[in-house]
């Protein structure tokens, strides 16, 4: 540098050098990423999530979920002294892309753990390669993936339990011999669709073991558009009750096809996907009333689990933002409960170990915000635990409603009911 | 069991739904029949058409119908600007056909994609005061949610009709169907008329989505169900022909609905494209063609 | 100087590509560079008829998902070598191609198009209501764990699919200079005329769509390996018929070597985006890469590469 004082442009090295002490001084502060500033390597965990697809929108209520618990680790201080990072990508309710995805994750990326993406296809697109890397693999949302593999570090947080196949609809035939007199009939529908398909097989051997005779028995492909001539044929057998099996867009226009028609059985509905979701909440409103349907959460006195209040309360200020479904009962706690497994696990093992992880998880009940669950040696739920409500008192389309004690009523299983079921299906109040 | 009352209300369940195939098909039936310009993309327009619905009829109440009639200009508009384009791009250098379709392909994506991201990838549903209630008689039930569609289809359909047999303009566009050359030699300007004819056809697609979705719940995706429903409606009806359109969408109306009601619905999607592919084999010219 | 001639070159590149395979240890390349692979066979196939001929097919996921069911089959049935799955996929699956062409081609191309559309959702009915290979519930296909020679079975498929992206251009490549070749371009140039000069175009056309469908057989048949559980939904996907379409006019319909930049070009970039931006977009980069294609460059890439040449030695555009 010669010396005649030379006007510094801005962007020169002293000042340039002065930004870097500050950066610095910054970064020791803790204001930038966490491994920088605690120190510690960050724990990865990696998975993919459908965020578009038939199931995004699932998948966006259960990404938020784990973002929140994410959140809540690390204002904790993370596991192990560890930040969480998580690295994920849009499956796109695609299982072709799921082997790529979960070989970048953990080859490329390097992840230190794995979750499930949601859905049934793409988890059994992802068990194989995880099984291959001897990883653990949690997952929301998927019946029967393990059937065939029967693989020890493989869980699923639904519900369903180890007899997803009857456990499913269970509760509804339970709900309906309660009646009285004992109903004699039943009539079963369900869409052409994995879901549905699994749920009828099961829906026909709890008929049979109810003492239930199936008078109607049918299926209709995924893209029905009418449904009042099959709720016609349905009517004309006459059934005492009426088990559907459908997904979000049948599982309306039967709602609607029944309404219309005015369905005369004593009971109706089912494993209805679709109706634990705000959207057709809101939008069938009181055409929901008198319907039975498995939710797997509805608020009630008596699913007043540890945290599970608050977190519904942060979930549903984030959702609308999220793009995720407003009411969050479905998939979202059980999306937190099982990051709360994981968290536990971790803890107490102390590391990282997939086998010690599972052998942990697979010995111990553990406290979540969908209250205590404990799981079978092939990773299912030990004990099933699906919810059967009936819908009673809606008026009006709003959501608010849905957020009240009342309006979706427990009816099975006993330790969880409180109300009565009301029947037979046209009753009003 | 198959008794009379079931049988009777399959059929007039499948004329209701075959009205509304009709309305669903007819702008392709103006774009392809008589235009020759293979618009794959129609049903995403109609998609389109249910969303603005949506829309309209979540924030200000609107009834769904009202606000796709209200929406009508705008998608005639926007046919002539596609239209516009296409030909600019394609029919001036004679090429045609392939690549015509391809780009309606890319332009079916573009616009599924926008939807998606604008809307997310849930079903929308509208409400009105005729989702619900029901029509009875005799032995008949009839949802008001399909006879009010219903009825607007044949309304739309007997409106083009005589459109393009009693208007002067529609007569212009039948004949540049028939023989465009002839045409251009009398000194008609065949592009305006095709461009107009084809902002016609997308007008349609408005009302189709009106009527989409107070049937059923709409996502983005839907439109891809629909791509191939519509060009069998359509073939099978004879290529533009409006009245072999309305038959032929009655008859797939129908045949799905019994199908529904007999065997089981399962099988209906299957029933009417191998209807399709036979008329193809047989008498591809379709019902009323030429 | 004597030319090396053009069928060297596939070969070459593909020796290249299976010497990586043996020095790469990261299966994601692996299982990445399957799907690339795959649609070079797909996009290659679809143009030995929609390129060639000029008749646009719809139904490629049909093809594929023979191809795919029929390993299903195999699979259940006694569990052969992938080879044979492979080859009776390719017969199975040329064999509905000249039905469903016998039925249509004598029509004008749309109504073809048409028909493979109704092909594709009639099949997919079908599988969906056949329980013998799960239907709805879909079939868990196990992944062997090692197979004689590979360092896994993953690197197994991708050499397998590589072996049948070299087949499926140099098929293409001898249609294209075989008097097939030339016949299918008559068709597309001009059928009438071509039928006037003695041309057995409908000989042709049955021929061009048993040997596309058939390769799209092929390249469906070792998918439920490499994807463990095959529904109908993954098998019949929409995104076949799209990028069969796609990748062809992009990477230029006249040529062999064509659909294989295309397809390179497209698949490269939906895989990078799948793990980089959100998948939505995916979508959106195939739908505006057809359009503007089709607009500026009809000719694709090659086309482009053609024109450029000439500009630069001044010759006359044919």
């Amino acid at each position: 540098m010669t010396g005649h004082r030379i006007k510094q442009p801005f962007l020169s090295r002293r000042h340039f050098g002065r930004a870097l002490v500050g950066v610095g001084a910054l970064a020791a502060s803790g204001s930038l990423p966490l491994s920088s500033a605690l120190g510690a390597e960050p724990i990865k965990i990696g998975f993919g999530m459908a965020q578009s697809g038939p199931l995004g929108g699932n998948g966006k209520a259960a990404l938020l979920a784990i973002e929140m618990w994410r959140a809540d680790v690390n204002r904790r201080g993370g596991i192990l002294g560890r930040p969480i990072q998580l690295v994920y990508y849009d499956d796109q309710t695609n299982p072709a892309l799921v082997p790529g995805i979960y070989s970048k994750l953990f080859d490329v990326d390097k992840v230190d753990l794995v979750l499930g993406g949601y859905g049934t296809a793409v988890q059994a697109a992802a068990l194989p390669i995880v099984m291959q890397r001897k990883q653990l693999l949690i997952g929301t949302g998927a019946v029967a993936v393990n059937e065939k593999y029967n693989y020890d570090k493989y869980f699923q947080m639904l519900p369903n339990g180890s007899t997803a196949r009857t456990s499913t609809s269970e509760g509804f035939f339970q709900a309906a011999v309660s009646m009285q007199p004992k109903p004699k009939t039943v009539a079963i529908l369900g869409a052409v669709t994995e879901f549905s398909r699994n749920v009828i097989l099961g829906a026909r051997e709890n008929a049979e073991k109810f003492g239930l005779k199936i008078v109607f028995d049918r299926g209709y492909p995924p893209n029905q558009v009418e449904f009042g001539s099959i709720i016609r044929s349905t009517q004309a057998a006459n059934p005492d009750v009426v088990f559907v099996a459908s997904y979000p867009p049948d599982s309306a226009g039967v709602i609607r096809a029944a309404y219309e028609q005015k369905l005369q059985t004593r009971m109706f509905g089912g494993a209805m996907i679709g109706l634990q979701y705000s959207e057709l909440k809101q939008q069938l409103g009181p055409m929901l009333n008198n319907v039975l349907c498995y939710e797997f959460y509805v608020p009630a006195p008596t699913t007043d689990f540890p945290g599970i209040k608050e977190f519904l309360h942060v979930y549903q200020e984030r959702a609308t933002q999220a793009g995720a479904d407003l009411l969050g009962f479905y998939l979202p706690p059980y999306a937190y409960a099982g990051m709360q497994v994981l968290e536990k696990a971790v803890e107490t093992t102390k590391g990282l170990d997939p086998t010690a992880l599972a052998k942990y998880i697979h010995a111990n009940t553990f406290d979540t915000v969908v209250g205590e669950v404990s799981f079978a040696p092939n990773g299912d739920w030990a004990k099933p635990r699906l919810l059967y409500v009936q819908y009673q008192g809606i008026v009006g389309n709003d959501l608010e409603q849905f957020k009240r004690v009342g309006t979706q009523v427990i009816v099975e299983p006993q330790e969880f009911a409180y109300g009565k079921l009301r029947y037979p299906f046209l009753a009003s109040d | 069991m198959v008794t009379f009352n079931l049988l009777l209300n399959a059929v007039v369940t499948g004329i209701l739904l075959g009205g509304f195939y009709a309305a669903v098909t007819v702008g392709i039936t103006i774009a392809f029949g008589m235009l020759d310009i293979v618009n794959i993309a129609h049903p995403v327009f109609i998609v389109m058409g249910s969303f603005i619905a949506y829309i309209v009829n979540r924030n200000f109440g609107l009834d769904p119908l009202l606000a796709v009639i209200l929406a009508m200009p705008l998608f005639f508009l926007l046919g002539i600007v596609i239209f516009r384009f296409y030909y600019a791009a394609f029919e001036k250098s004679g090429k045609g056909s392939l690549r015509g379709l391809a780009f309606f392909f890319g332009v079916l994506f573009v616009v599924e994609v926008t939807l998606l991201l604008a809307f997310g990838v849930d079903y929308r549903l509208v409400q009105t005061s005729y989702i619900g209630p029901n029509i009875g008689f005799d032995h008949i039930d009839l949802p008001l949610r399909m006879v009010i569609p219903f009825a607007g289809s044949i309304t739309l359909v007997t409106g083009l009709h005589l459109f393009f047999s009693h208007t002067f303009i529609g007569r212009a566009i039948m004949a540049v169907a028939q023989d465009e050359f002839a045409l251009s030699l009398m000194a008609v300007d065949t592009v305006a008329v095709r461009q107009l004819a084809f902002g016609v056809a997308i007008a349609t697609a408005a009302i189709a989505g009106g009527f989409l979705i107070v049937i059923q719940p709409v996502d983005p995706s839907l439109g891809r169900e629909y791509i191939g429903r519509v060009f069998a409606i359509c073939v099978l009806g004879g290529l533009g022909s409006i009245t072999g359109t309305v038959i032929a969408a009655l008859i797939l109306g129908v045949i799905e609905t019994i199908t529904s009601t007999l065997f089981g619905p399962s099988w209906a999607p299957a029933v009417s494209f191998a209807a399709l592919l036979l008329t193809l084999a047989i008498r591809p010219s379709g019902i009323m063609g030429r | 100087m004597t030319r090396v001639p053009s069928w060297v070159w596939p070969i070459v590149v593909a020796g290249l590509v299976l010497a990586a395979s043996r020095v790469v240890k990261n299966e994601y390349y692996m299982f990445a560079g399957y799907v690339v692979l795959q649609y070079v066979v797909l996009a290659s196939a679809w143009n030995i008829l929609g390129g060639y001929s000029g008749y646009v097919n719809f139904g490629s996921a049909a093809f594929f998902a023979i191809g795919a069911y029929g390993t299903v089959v195999l699979d259940k049935l006694w569990q052969p070598p992938l080879v044979v799955a492979i080859f009776l996929g390719g017969i199975v699956a040329s064999l509905v191609g000249l039905v469903t062409a016998y039925l249509t081609l004598r029509l004008r191309g749309v109504f073809f198009a048409i028909a493979t559309l109704a092909l594709a959702i009639v099949l997919q009915t079908l599988v969906m209501n056949w329980d013998y290979v799960g239907g709805p519930l879909g079939y868990y296909c196990v992944r062997p764990d090692s197979i004689v020679g590979f360092p896994s079975y993953v690197n197994y498929l991708f050499v397998v699919m590589l072996a049948l992206a070299v087949i499926a251009v140099l098929v293409a490549r001898a249609i294209e200079s075989s008097f097939i070749g030339r016949g299918l371009a008559a068709i597309r140039d001009n059928e009438l005329a071509a039928e006037c000069c003695g041309v057995p175009t409908l000989r042709l056309k049955v021929f061009a769509t048993m040997v596309s469908g058939g390769l799209m057989g092929m390249a469906g048949a070792p998918f439920p390996y490499y994807i463990t559980y095959l529904d109908p939904n993954s098998a019949f996907s929409f995104a076949y018929g799209i990028n069969s379409i796609a990748m062809p006019l992009v990477g230029g319909m006249t040529r062999w070597i064509g659909p294989v930049i295309g397809a390179v070009l497209l698949a490269v970039i939906q895989q990078v985006a799948t793990v980089t931006i959100s998948s939505e977009l995916n979508l959106m980069i195939v739908g505006g890469l057809l359009i503007g294609f089709i607009t500026v460059a009809p000719n694709g890439i090659v086309g482009l590469f053609e024109q450029y040449g000439q500009q630069r030695h001044g010759r006359a555009s044919p």
